[in-house]
C-alpha cells in the first residue's frame, strides 16, 4: 500500500516537473524543475531496489550536471525566446519522432515479454541477500580491479588533457608574491630628497 | 594476486612513471621537460624490460581480464618502442616550429597512451579492450592539438576526438550486443557462444555485435571505410605526434583486432572474413589511388598508412598462425619504415626553420642532401615493397599466408593493386633525384639522435636487415602460436 502511494507520488511528481521543465519560460526554472525531476526518479530508483543508480541521480545528475547546466543557462547570453520561435514549424517532426519511438519501446518490449529474444545469462546476476551497492562494490574492487583502475587512469589522462589544453600562462597580470613584499625593507621603497624651492622633483 | 599483479608490470611501470612524472613537471615547470623526456624513455625501456619475466608466459591474470602471452609481449616491445622513439624526436620540432619548448605533458601523455595500448593488445575481455581503447585515444585527441596556437593542429584534435567518439560508441554498441547474446565479456566464453551457433540458423544479435565491433576496430585502424579522418588529422597535428599516430596506435589496433578476432570471434571466422577481406582490398586500392594527387608529404604518408593497412589486414584475413605470424611481421617493418619516413620530414625546414610539408620542396635534395635522399629513398623504395629491401619480404609473408589459406583471388588482386602503390612512392624518389633543386636545400639540424634514429631505420629496412629475417620470423611464429 505504502510503496503503491509513494510510486504515484513520485511518478506523478517526475512527469509533472518534466513538463514543466520544457515549458518554464524562465530557463533558470525550468533547470531547477529538472532537478526535481531528478530527485524524484531517484526516489522511483530506490522503489525497484536500484539502489545504486539512485545515488548516482542525485549525486552525477543532481551535483554535477544539473549545476553545470544552471552556470551555462546564467553565464551564456542565450535568448530562449528566439530558440523556441521554432516550436511550431518543427512541431510535426517533433511529433513524428516521438511516434517512432514509442512505437519501438513497444515492439521491444513485445518481442522481449514474447520470448523471441534469446538472451545470454548476466555475467554476474545480483545476489539476493546483498544491497546492490555493496555487491556492485566487490565486484569492481575484485573481479574487475583492473579495469576499475584502467578507468581511473582514463580520468586522469581527460584531466591532463583539458588543462594542457585550456591553461596558459598569462603574460601582463601581477600575481601577489607575498614572500617580496615582505622582504622588501623602507629604504628600498622610499627616498628622501630635499627639493628647492620652485624646482619640483624629478622621479 | 601477487601473481596477477607480477603479470601486469609494464602497465604498472608506466602508469606509476606518467603519475610520478606529472608530479615532477607540476612543480618543476617545463625547465624539467627535456629531463622527464629521458626518464619517460627509460620508463618504457624499464616496462620493456618488465615484458622479460611474467608478463611475456605468465598466461591469464585477473580471472581472464588480462593476457600476458607472447602475442601481447611482441606487440609490446614494438609500441614501447614507438613510443620512446616518438618522444625522443618532439623537443626540437616544438623549439624551432612554436618557439616555445615542449611542455612535459607531452612524454607524460605518451606514456600513459602506451599503457592503453598494451592493455588494448593484452585484453582478455571485452571491458579492457574498451578501457585501454579509450585510454589510448583521449591521450590522442590532446596530443593531436597539442599546439594550442596553430589552428590546423586545434582541427586535427577536434575532428579527430567527434569522430573517435562516434567510432567508440559503434564499438560500445557492438560491445552490448555481444555481451547480450553472449552472456559474458571474456574472449573464450563469446568464443563459446559463436561455436554454439548451429548449422544454418542465424543470430541475429551476435552478427550485428560482430559486425559493429569490427566497424568500430576498422576506425581505429583508420580502413577503407573508415578512414576519413587519417589525412586530416595526420596533416593537422605536429609531425611528431603524427609519426606516433602512424606507428604505435596502429599495431595497438591492429593487434586487438588479431585478438579479437582470433580468440573471441574464432568460430565465427567465415562472417569477418567477409568483413576483413572488403576492408583490406578498399584500403589497399584506395590507400594507392587516393595518394597520387596528393601534394602535401604528411597527407602523403597518411594514405600510405591506410595502404599498409589493407596489406596488414590480409594477413589477418588468412586466419592462421602464419597469417598472424605474418601480421606481425609486416607490423615490425611497416613501425620502422614509416617512423624513418617521418624523421626525414621532420628534417624538412626551410631556411628560417619552419616546416615545409610540400612534396615540390624535395626537389633536388639528392645533391643538397644526399644522405638524407638516399635514407628516404630506401624507406620509399620499401614502402612500395622493392626487393631486396625489407618491405617486399613484408609484403611477400602476408600474401603467402593468405595464399596457404586458399584466398587467391585476395592475394591477385591485393598484388596488383601494390603496383598502384609503388607509383605514388617512387614518385617521391623521382622528385629527390631527378627534379632541379630549389634553394640551397634543408638546413642540417646536426642533431645526433635523430641523425641516428634515421640510420638504425634505413640500415634495419635495407639489405642489411635480412640478417635478422631468422630471428624475427622465429620470434613472430611463436608469439602468433600463443593465440592458437
Amino acid at each position: 500500500m505504502i510503496q503503491a502511494f509513494a510510486f504515484y507520488l513520485f511518478a506523478i511528481i517526475v512527469i509533472a516537473s518534466a513538463v514543466l521543465t520544457i515549458t518554464a519560460r524562465n530557463p533558470v526554472h525550468a533547470v531547477l524543475w529538472l532537478i526535481l525531476a531528478f530527485f524524484n526518479a531517484a526516489g522511483l530508483m530506490v522503489l525497484v531496489g536500484a539502489e545504486f543508480i539512485a545515488m548516482l541521480l542525485v549525486i552525477v545528475y543532481v551535483g554535477a550536471v544539473a549545476v553545470l547546466f544552471l552556470f551555462v543557462v546564467m553565464m551564456l547570453n542565450i535568448d530562449f525566446a528566439e530558440l523556441r520561435a521554432g516550436f511550431v514549424r518543427y512541431a510535426l517532426i517533433g511529433l513524428a519522432f516521438a511516434v517512432a519511438l514509442a512505437a519501438e519501446i513497444m515492439i521491444a518490449f513485445g518481442a522481449w515479454s514474447a520470448g523471441t529474444i534469446e538472451l545470454g545469462r548476466r555475467a554476474a546476476p545480483t545476489p539476493d541477500a546483498v544491497p546492490n551497492i555493496e555487491a556492485l562494490g566487490l565486484l569492481l574492487y575484485s573481479r574487475y580491479l583492473f579495469v576499475f583502475e584502467g578507468a581511473g587512469l582514463v580520468l586522469l589522462v581527460a584531466m591532463i588533457g583539458a588543462i594542457v589544453l585550456t591553461h596558459r600562462e598569462r603574460s601582463g597580470v601581477r600575481p601577489q608574491n607575498i614572500s617580496r613584499q615582505v622582504k622588501r625593507r623602507p629604504q628600498d621603497a622610499t627616498r628622501n630628497t630635499r627639493p628647492t624651492v620652485g624646482q619640483g622633483i624629478e622621479l | 594476486m601477487t601473481d596477477s599483479l607480477m603479470m601486469v608490470l609494464p602497465e604498472e611501470i608506466l602508469s606509476i612513471g606518467s603519475i610520478v612524472l606529472m608530479l615532477i613537471a607540476a612543480w618543476g615547470g617545463q625547465a624539467s621537460t627535456r629531463m622527464i623526456s629521458w626518464v619517460a624513455v627509460a620508463v618504457l625501456a624499464g616496462a620493456m624490460i618488465a615484458l622479460l619475466g611474467p608478463a611475456s608466459s605468465g598466461g591469464v591474470a585477473f580471472d581472464g581480464l588480462f593476457r600476458a602471452d607472447g602475442f601481447a609481449a611482441f606487440s609490446k616491445v614494438l609500441i614501447y618502442g614507438a613510443t620512446a622513439v616518438s618522444i625522443l624526436l618532439a623537443p626540437r620540432f616544438f623549439k624551432q616550429t612554436s618557439g616555445d619548448d615542449l611542455r612535459p605533458e607531452y612524454p607524460v601523455l605518451l606514456l600513459l597512451s602506451a599503457c592503453g595500448m598494451g592493455m588494448m593488445v593484452s585484453a582478455g575481455d571485452l571491458l579492457v579492450l574498451y578501457v585501454g581503447l579509450e585510454l589510448q585515444s583521449l591521450a590522442a585527441y590532446v596530443l593531436a592539438s597539442f599546439m594550442r596556437r596553430d589552428t590546423r593542429s586545434a582541427e586535427a584534435g577536434l575532428k579527430y576526438f567527434v569522430l573517435g567518439a562516434l567510432a567508440s560508441g559503434i564499438l560500445l554498441y557492438g560491445i552490448s550486443l555481444v555481451y547480450g547474446f553472449s552472456g559474458s565479456t571474456l574472449f573464450p566464453q563469446i568464443a563459446n557462444a559463436y561455436a554454439g551457433i548451429a548449422p544454418g540458423t542465424h543470430n541475429f544479435g551476435l552478427m550485428f555485435g560482430l559486425v559493429f565491433v569490427f566497424a568500430g576496430l576498422a576506425f581505429k585502424m583508420s580502413a577503407v571505410p573508415f578512414h576519413m579522418w587519417t589525412p586530416d588529422v595526420y596533416e593537422g597535428a605536429p609531425t611528431p605526434v603524427t609519426a606516433f599516430f602512424a606507428s604505435a596506435p596502429k599495431v595497438a589496433a591492429v593487434g586487438l583486432a588479431v585478438r579479437v578476432a582470433v580468440e573471441a570471434m574464432g568460430p565465427a571466422v567465415d562472417q569477418w572474413r567477409q568483413i576483413v577481406i572488403f576492408a583490406s582490398l578498399a584500403s589497399i586500392i584506395f590507400g594507392a589511388v587516393a595518394a597520387i594527387g596528393q601534394t602535401n608529404v604528411k597527407r602523403l604518408l597518411a594514405y600510405s598508412s591506410i595502404n599498409n593497412v589493407g596489406f596488414l589486414l590480409v594477413g589477418l584475413a588468412a586466419g592462421t598462425q602464419a597469417g598472424v605470424a605474418a601480421v606481425l611481421f609486416y607490423l615490425t617493418v611497416y613501425v620502422v619504415m614509416t617512423l624513418g619516413s617521418f624523421l626525414v620530414v621532420l628534417q624538412m625546414r626551410d631556411a628560417d626553420g619552419q616546416p615545409v610539408e610540400t612534396l615540390a620542396s624535395l626537389s633536388g635534395m639528392s645533391r643538397t642532401r644526399p644522405g638524407l635522399a638516399l635514407a628516404m629513398a630506401i624507406f620509399m623504395f620499401s614502402l612500395a615493397g622493392i626487393p631486396p629491401l625489407l618491405g617486399f619480404n613484408a609484403k611477400l609473408a602476408v600474401f603467402n599466408a593468405a595464399m596457404a589459406a586458399g584466398l587467391y583471388p585476395l592475394a591477385v588482386v591485393g598484388f596488383v593493386a601494390s603496383v598502384i602503390g609503388a607509383y605514388y612512392y617512387l614518385r617521391v624518389v623521382k622528385v629527390m633525384y631527378f627534379d632541379e633543386p630549389i634553394g640551397d636545400g634543408f638546413p642540417k639540424s646536426g642533431d645526433i639522435v635523430e641523425g641516428g634514429l634515421i640510420t638504425v631505420a634505413a640500415v634495419f629496412v635495407s639489405p642489411v636487415g635480412w640478417l635478422v629475417l631468422a630471428p624475427l620470423g622465429l620470434a613472430t611464429m611463436a608469439a602468433a602460436g600463443s593465440l592458437f
